[in-house]
């Protein structure tokens, strides 16, 4: 039998780590990604990546690192896949040392670590603050060594449409479209991998690069697979409020001594050094002793907003806190941080050595995503998921310097699956269903390329944005999010009268933009009516209007089905596997 | 008050075949604007500042912090990444034009592939013998790490290419940034293995002798790089390497 072929969709932490472990097991590999691999999404992680190899003497475990991360998922995690995830963690960092990352080091030559939030141990690995690109690099670098021995052949600009799926409901290969002739073509494999990041720009602007549609995720729920967790997105506490985008500002910033606060007095005028420290009110340390600024996400975030909104705490009025490192001396900071304090020098003009940054959270991480089983298969069989687009590994909120691990972990796994998988799948017939595929797709470009009227794709794509990031983000009203459902509908119905103001054929990028973006509105619903449906607060999902956690009812994994109908997805909910850990009560004002 | 408004002229190509034209716009000036959050802008509302419908801008772009490489183009006649590009810093009219030394796509994106055809080219890895689990991996002491990790920054931006009056098809120098990913590797205790090959491959034409120090790419670099050392450091290494082949032949 002829070596397996595997299709990876895109060519993040996730993609790579797939196509690594399928080329060195003898398989070969067409990688698709709409950007050069080296400049996906993955180089924007900062912090770094955790393992629990207890280099500091505290006695860390890989145990200590599951229990973590089930606990700051608020138990919605399925355990089995997360324990595995922690386990491999150790291992995972050091093959990547090999791989040659520059991690930073001890006196001693061995690997540093650094805090986290959500962890009371120095569990984070890193290289500088741009962990990310650095680890992306080495995989990248590892994939252009397979490429030159003829293992694997990327196909870059070109952007996943769909899956093949024959009249059995296998999948068979992909259509994607050259993002510069605009050709439609369909590719055969054996098995799919989709590694197609997170969905930030369904949320308008967000810490996510522009890829991040959820466009592939969306295309393939539409086709019939399951949608997990939806209703979870992750709110970052320290961003960059900007024009096009929400800048990350990287927890590390916390786990190397930053504090954030707010002058005590509202509206306080004084320049912030004339501020004394008994009139600033460190908020996070004063409500969570324990973990102080290190605490996650989800409770940082709610706590900003708590005293900006409800407090009226924000400075000078506004929606924003400090982030405050000038305490720590200039050569740690630019040899801990030198990244990120670049990037917020580069783009606010200030020096965060000597000020105080200025702050806001911001949409940043889709813990919700394709439903996978533990071997990361979706519904679908031969159409696998692994990284961010998958919802396996984070619950109901994310820890911070887990992403990489779960996206590395994920693709490693991931890829020997197809393989294993791709050896025992009954043969095609004919061509798999692909020439069907392909002229379905067509019909859909050629019906946007002679729309008529008055609609303009970014304008939709803005008003999305806008009433996702005020109603579907870090506090749930069930009347709001009605509501919003009811704008998606409207904007999915406006979608029909979009007037593409090009219609060439050539590196037409607002027309690519404009299919993404149907596939954003239909994946959007599956957010909104998710979290309309979980009449909890539990991890990021926080409803005023049901503040607890409620094990008996929503202890479950929330999974989407596409309808096609009106009234959108079809909700269905499936137990949560708590085999190790039972669940206990979440809270970081006291030591778990 | 009228509002502030931020005037760019931008030039336009519809594909490599096309004749070029330069469009102009008036954008209304908003706080903390880049030269990217200006192009979202015209594809929101693609109307020159005469009124005339036009197509929303072709360009690279994604994570928009500078830290992807794609956005890079000229700006005011500089080879600059669009995203860290505040229109407050820039003298307008903010004039974009696209990076002249590589193949034009369409508007201001080109074809930049040249790059990690030339990372192929130089083996740019470290060979691990595989992803089992091996171990720990070499000792690096924290002043190794540190003279490494810029020269790992690079963001394959290409910026050091297009200012480099080296870099042409009559020389078919590689450039600065793979010449630092060679140091780069030469310098890693594992990937040192295939240091002879690298510096081979940076012997011929093409290779680092190409260089004629201008030192436009150092002062080019987004990322600081210390290219200027890195291809100093290479030209001894690649001679030194010259002269023992020399020597063994």
């Amino acid at each position: 039998m002829a070596a397996p072929k595997i299709i990876v969709v895109g060519g993040g932490l996730a993609g790579l780590a797939a196509v690594i472990k399928i080329a060195e097991a003898g398989g070969t590999v067409d990688l698709f990604s709409i950007v050069p691999v080296k400049r996906s999404h993955s180089v924007c992680a900062q912090g770094g990546i955790n393992a629990a190899k207890n280099l500091k003497g505290e006695g860390d475990t890989t145990a200590q690192h599951f229990d973590d991360t089930i606990y700051g998922g608020d138990f919605l995690a399925n355990q089995t896949p997360v324990k595995g995830m922690c386990e491999a963690a150790p291992g995972i960092v050091d093959l990547l040392d090999r791989m040659g990352v520059p991690f930073n080091r001890t006196p001693e030559g061995l690997l540093d670590f650094r805090r986290f939030g959500g962890t009371l141990y120095h569990r984070t690995a890193f290289a500088g603050a741009t962990t990310g690109q650095q680890l992306l690099y080495a995989l990248d670098e590892q994939v252009r060594r397979y490429e030159a021995e003829g293992k694997v052949h990327k196909f870059e600009g070109w952007e996943f449409l769909s899956a093949v799926i024959d009249s059995r409901g296998i999948a068979r290969g992909i259509v994607a479209l050259d993002l510069r002739s605009m050709q439609l073509r369909s590719f055969a494999a054996d098995a799919i991998i989709l590694a197609t990041g997170g969905i930030g720009a369904i949320f308008g602007k967000s810490t996510n690069s522009v890829v991040c549609t959820g466009s592939a995720q969306s295309a393939v729920f539409q086709q019939g697979v399951y949608y997990a967790n939806g209703e979870f997105i992750q709110v970052h506490p320290t961003c960059i409020p900007g024009e096009d985008k929400l800048r990350l500002m990287s927890e590390s910033a916390r786990g190397e001594g930053g504090r954030v606060w707010v002058p005590r007095a509202p509206g306080d005028k004084r320049a912030v050094k004339a501020i004394p420290e008994s009139e600033r009110f460190y908020f996070l340390e004063e409500w969570y002793p324990k973990y102080g600024n290190l605490v996650p996400r989800d409770v940082a975030t709610r706590a900003i907003h708590k005293v900006v909104y409800e407090l009226g705490l924000g400075l000078d009025g506004q929606p924003m806190v400090y982030l405050d490192l000038t305490h720590i001396d200039r050569e740690t900071l630019h040899h801990k941080l030198g990244g990120i304090l670049e990037i917020y020098e580069k783009f606010v003009g200030v020096d965060p050595c000597v000020e105080p940054m200025k702050i806001f959270p911001g949409m940043h991480y889709t813990m919700g995503g394709l439903w996978v089983d533990f071997n990361q298969m979706t519904n679908i069989p031969g159409i696998f998921a692994a990284g961010e687009c998958e919802y396996q590994y984070h619950g109901a909120n994310r820890l911070g310097a887990n992403s990489l691990v779960s996206c590395i972990f994920g693709g490693f796994h991931a890829g020997p699956n197809a393989i294993e998988y791709a050896k025992s799948v009954a043969a095609v017939e004919g061509d798999g269903g692909a020439a069907t595929e392909v002229a379905r797709q067509a019909e859909i470009n050629g019906k946007l390329l002679k729309n008529e009227g008055g609609e303009n794709p970014f304008k939709l794509w803005r008003e999305l944005g806008k009433a996702m990031t005020e109603h579907a983000t870090v506090i749930r009203h069930n009347n709001s999010l009605k509501q919003t459902d009811e704008k998606i509908v409207e904007l999915l119905e406006r979608y029909q009268r979009i007037n593409l103001s090009d219609k060439s054929q050539w590196a037409n990028t607002s027309f690519a933009f404009t299919r993404q973006l149907k596939n954003m509105l239909e994946l959007s619903r599956t957010v909104v009516l998710g979290a309309m449906l979980r009449d909890e607060s539990r991890g990021a999902h926080f409803k005023p209007e049901f503040p607890e956690r409620d094990d008996e009812r929503f202890l479950k994994t929330t999974k989407a089905s596409f309808t096609g109908s009106l009234e959108g997805p079809r909700f269905e909910f499936e137990d949560v596997d708590v085999q190790y850990i039972k669940p206990r009560p979440r809270r970081y004002d006291a030591a778990k | 008050m009228a509002t502030k408004t931020v005037t760019f002229e931008i030039k336009r190509q519809a594909s490599p075949d096309a004749p070029d034209v330069w469009e102009r716009f008036e954008l209304d000036w908003r706080p903390g604007m880049n030269v990217v959050s200006a192009m979202m802008e015209i594809a929101a509302n693609p109307v020159t500042a005469d009124g005339k419908p036009t197509t929303p801008v072709t360009y690279d772009s994604n994570c928009l912090e500078e830290i992807c490489g794609s956005c890079a183009m000229r700006i005011n006649g500089r080879a600059s990444m669009a995203c860290s590009a505040l229109v407050d810093n820039l003298d307008q009219p903010i004039r974009v034009e696209p990076l002249t030394k590589f193949p034009l796509v369409r508007d201001l994106q080109v074809d930049r592939s040249v790059l990690f055809e030339n990372l192929m080219r130089v083996k740019a890895w470290v060979p691990v013998d595989g992803t089992y689990d091996l171990g720990s991996g070499p000792r690096v002491y924290p002043q190794q790490q540190e003279a490494n990790y810029p020269l790992s920054n690079c963001i394959s931006c290409t910026c050091c290419m297009e200012v480099c009056p080296q870099f042409n098809v009559t020389t078919g120098f590689v450039g600065a940034a793979t010449i630092a990913q060679v140091k780069l590797f030469n310098n890693h205790p594992t990937g040192k293995v295939f240091k002879e090959d690298r510096l081979r491959a940076l012997a011929g034409d093409g290779g680092v002798q190409e260089c004629g120090y201008a030192q436009n790419c150092v002062k080019a670099c987004p990322k600081q790089i210390p290219l200027t050392n890195a291809i100093s450091d290479i030209s001894r290494d690649v001679m030194v390497q010259k002269v023992k082949d020399w020597l063994k032949s």
